[in-house]
């Protein structure tokens, strides 16, 4: 059977389990749509979160990007799961205390303010917005590369399953399909990764042959591959051209911008309790940190793999008549192009250019280099190819991909859905509305978004900051949003005047400067014109203290916040004892589940 | 077994808490910014298997290090609340 075959069957196969799981968890309430009913086991909430978390970026790019930047990577792996330490002990449990449904409702019930929930609603929509964009880009790029779909068609694939569960099933359709979908992305990624390991390594833990010699030699991997690439010119593998000071802010931007990333803290409301919150972080970490470990692993094993077999080799010209062309080449003692090679010039992603007209391809740094496009989300993909395993692996790992993406965009979804229905509608706009026309608005939201997300996919190209999903998503998360909810539940003095100062001494400058430099005038600027030299990736980080300082200056010099909320904050901080509290929790059915 | 809300001693629960927040979140920094970033030269000059100990804490040990801090925090703060009478 064709490896094209392959793909299809993996792919509509996972389709129809998703769709399946969609139609068997249907939301009958508003608290099954928005928090799952309150009542999802803590293991299971971490694996869905964990699906929710692991992106078409930590599925297809982390690796390619690691691959190239070396060292320089590690930013993203410290700082995506990090983040979930702070999400453990900061935030997740006091939050599900507090028992409400979304972000902005914890932030506009705390400060007793609508302007503070509206702020948190913006910054809530842009972030999901731009990160949900990204996603459904994903989708299409994997239909479009493997499946001989148009780009577009792809999109409205995805829009139509997300559809169908996002909008039957809300949060609790989404967490169930999220654990089938982590399922899917984890094998995809871990099978191709132990063959490789093994390949190169001899050791069958991707994490062990990270740090093994290479087979039959008396080199260590890593060392090998410095050598391996300080031969060519490019830089050591393990060393970076960022600053120490970069590496740190953008660490830290990261890593607070995942604790404060609306999609990532609702999936904690779903949980029973604050012990649940707790032990379903640690959970959603283990199943991430089973990709992040084995990734650094793959990235460095692609790098070797692929000056191993290309650098120096003959190029084979036809990929129809390849195996005869490559048989000559090795009769004649020569190294040909592999196959894989091949497959992905065809596509565009790779592209090579016989500067000496030497027949060979050279693979080094500066002018020399032959390799003139090298896309570094291929590596992912070219795996089960570079390993030789048989066509269905690569059919799994394009469902992986699509698993990756759509999990990310339902949890998205979720944010913007509750966002408009619940804290826009029912809590500022229409604040008589009940129980049963909310749930309508939230599924119409949900709709609206999907559509809005597909066309933001299908325009990305002309949506500049889609692709500056990193800079935004996690500098705004950790500029605007982790401060007040920090503050909200270890300061009891915090106001609602320091929270909206706060918020906004994030959003305005963050924003300004990530667009200044990523996308704006600034564009072309390099490190020297940097504030403090902190790229755009990690001026979240800078600016977070300043939010922090600002709310707690703010709040001292105007009116302590009403005793009714000074005691709910001490209510959420011991688990148990929360009781109802006039301004916080009118209008609301809030805490029946805590009794 | 849980108390009523009156009785518990609220305020002492969660100075222990703050404490035990503290110290691991001290641990937290240790590995990453610190192993991984800040002293990554010194710890380089040590391997673990075949990598230098600061790069492969950048890579792959801080994580496993997150890991076991979490599983920690839930375990530590069950045995605050046992001991201070919190329904958790």
């Amino acid at each position: 059977m064709s490896q094209e075959m392959w793909t299809y069957i993996f792919v509509a196969a996972t389709f129809a389990t998703y769709i399946g799981i969609a139609i068997w968890a249907r939301a009958a309430s508003t608290d099954d749509f928005y928090v799952a009913g309150h009542d999802v086991h803590p293991m299971v909430n971490g694996m869905a979160t964990a699906a929710d978390w692991m992106s078409a970026a930590s599925f297809l790019s982390m690796a390619g990007l690691i691959a190239f930047m070396g060292y320089g990577g590690s930013v993203y792996l410290m700082g995506w799961t990090g983040g979930y330490v702070l999400l453990a002990l900061l935030l997740a449990p006091f939050l599900r205390e507090f028992g409400k449904f979304t972000v902005p409702d914890f932030v506009g019930d705390r400060y007793y303010s609508t302007t503070a929930r509206m702020i948190a609603v913006i910054c809530a929509l842009f972030v999901s917005f731009t990160y949900i964009a990204g996603q459904m880009k994903g989708v299409g790029v994997a239909f479009s590369g493997f499946l001989g779909v148009e780009f577009n068609t792809g999109i409205y694939v995805g829009m139509g399953i997300v559809f169908v569960y996002a909008v039957l099933g809300g949060m609790k359709g989404i967490t169930y399909t999220q654990v089938a979908q982590y399922c899917v992305l984890i094998f995809a990624y871990t099978v191709p990764a132990i063959f490789i390991s093994l390949i190169i390594t001899g050791n069958p833990v991707p994490q062990i042959g990270f740090i093994s010699d290479v087979r039959g030699e008396d080199v260590s991997m890593l060392a090998k591959l410095n050598q391996v690439v300080t031969d060519l010119g490019f830089k050591e593998y393990t060393s970076t051209d960022k600053s120490m000071f970069d590496m740190f802010a953008i660490t830290g931007a990261l890593m607070f911008g995942t604790a404060g990333l609306p999609h990532v803290i609702i999936r904690f409301f779903t949980v029973s309790s604050a012990s649940a919150a707790r032990v379903s972080a640690g959970w959603a970490l283990v199943f991430i940190a089973l990709l992040y470990t084995t990734a650094p692993a793959v990235a460095g094993f692609a790098r070797l793999n692929f000056i191993d077999t290309v650098n120096e080799s003959t190029y084979v010209e036809s990929l129809d008549n390849y195996d005869t062309e490559a048989a000559a080449i090795v009769a004649a003692g020569g190294k040909p192009t592999p196959k894989w090679f091949k497959d992905w010039e065809k596509t565009g992603l790779l592209a090579v250019e016989d500067k000496n007209g030497d027949g060979r391809v050279q693979y080094r740094a500066g002018a020399d280099n032959e390799v003139t496009k090298l896309d570094r989300d291929i590596f992912v993909l070219a795996n089960p190819s570079i390993a030789n395993l048989p066509g269905w692996v690569i059919g799994l790992v394009v469902a992986g991909g699509l698993a990756a993406a759509l999990s990310t965009a339902a949890g998205l979804l979720m944010v913007i859905s509750s966002s408009i229905s619940h804290d826009l509608c029912r809590r500022t706009l229409f604040k008589g509305m009940d129980d049963k026309t909310e749930l309508l608005v939230a599924r119409l939201a949900a709709a609206g978004a999907v559509i809005a997300a597909g066309f933001m996919g299908i325009y990305s190209a002309q949506l500049a900051f889609v692709a500056q999903v990193v800079a935004f998503a996690f500098g705004l998360a950790a500029a605007s949003l982790f401060p007040v909810i920090f503050l909200g539940i270890f300061w009891k003095r915090m106001n609602r005047e320091g929270a909206i100062a706060s918020m906004l001494t994030g959003l305005v400058p963050t924003f300004v400067y990530i667009w200044h430099f990523k996308i704006g005038a600034g564009k072309a600027a390099d490190a020297a014109d940097w504030f403090l030299g902190v790229s755009p990736e990690g001026i979240g980080f800078v600016f977070m203290f300043v939010s922090l300082a600002v709310g707690i200056a703010v709040s001292l010099v105007t009116k302590a916040p009403p005793q009714d909320i000074q005691d709910l904050v001490e209510d959420i901080r011991v688990p148990g004892t929360r009781r109802a509290h006039g301004i916080a929790d009118s209008g609301m059915a809030p805490v029946a589940d805590q009794a | 077994m849980s108390k009523d809300a009156a009785e518990i001693d609220g305020k002492g629960y969660w100075r222990a808490v703050l404490r035990l927040t503290l110290s691991l979140l001290a641990i937290w920094f240790m590995v990453s910014f610190g192993a991984g970033i800040l002293f990554r030269d010194v710890l380089d000059q040590v391997s673990i298997g075949g990598a230098p100990l600061g790069f492969w804490f950048a890579q792959n040990g801080s994580i496993y290090v997150f890991v076991g801090l979490i599983f920690y925090y839930c375990v530590a703060m069950r045995r605050l609340e046992r001991k201070f009478g919190v329904k958790g």
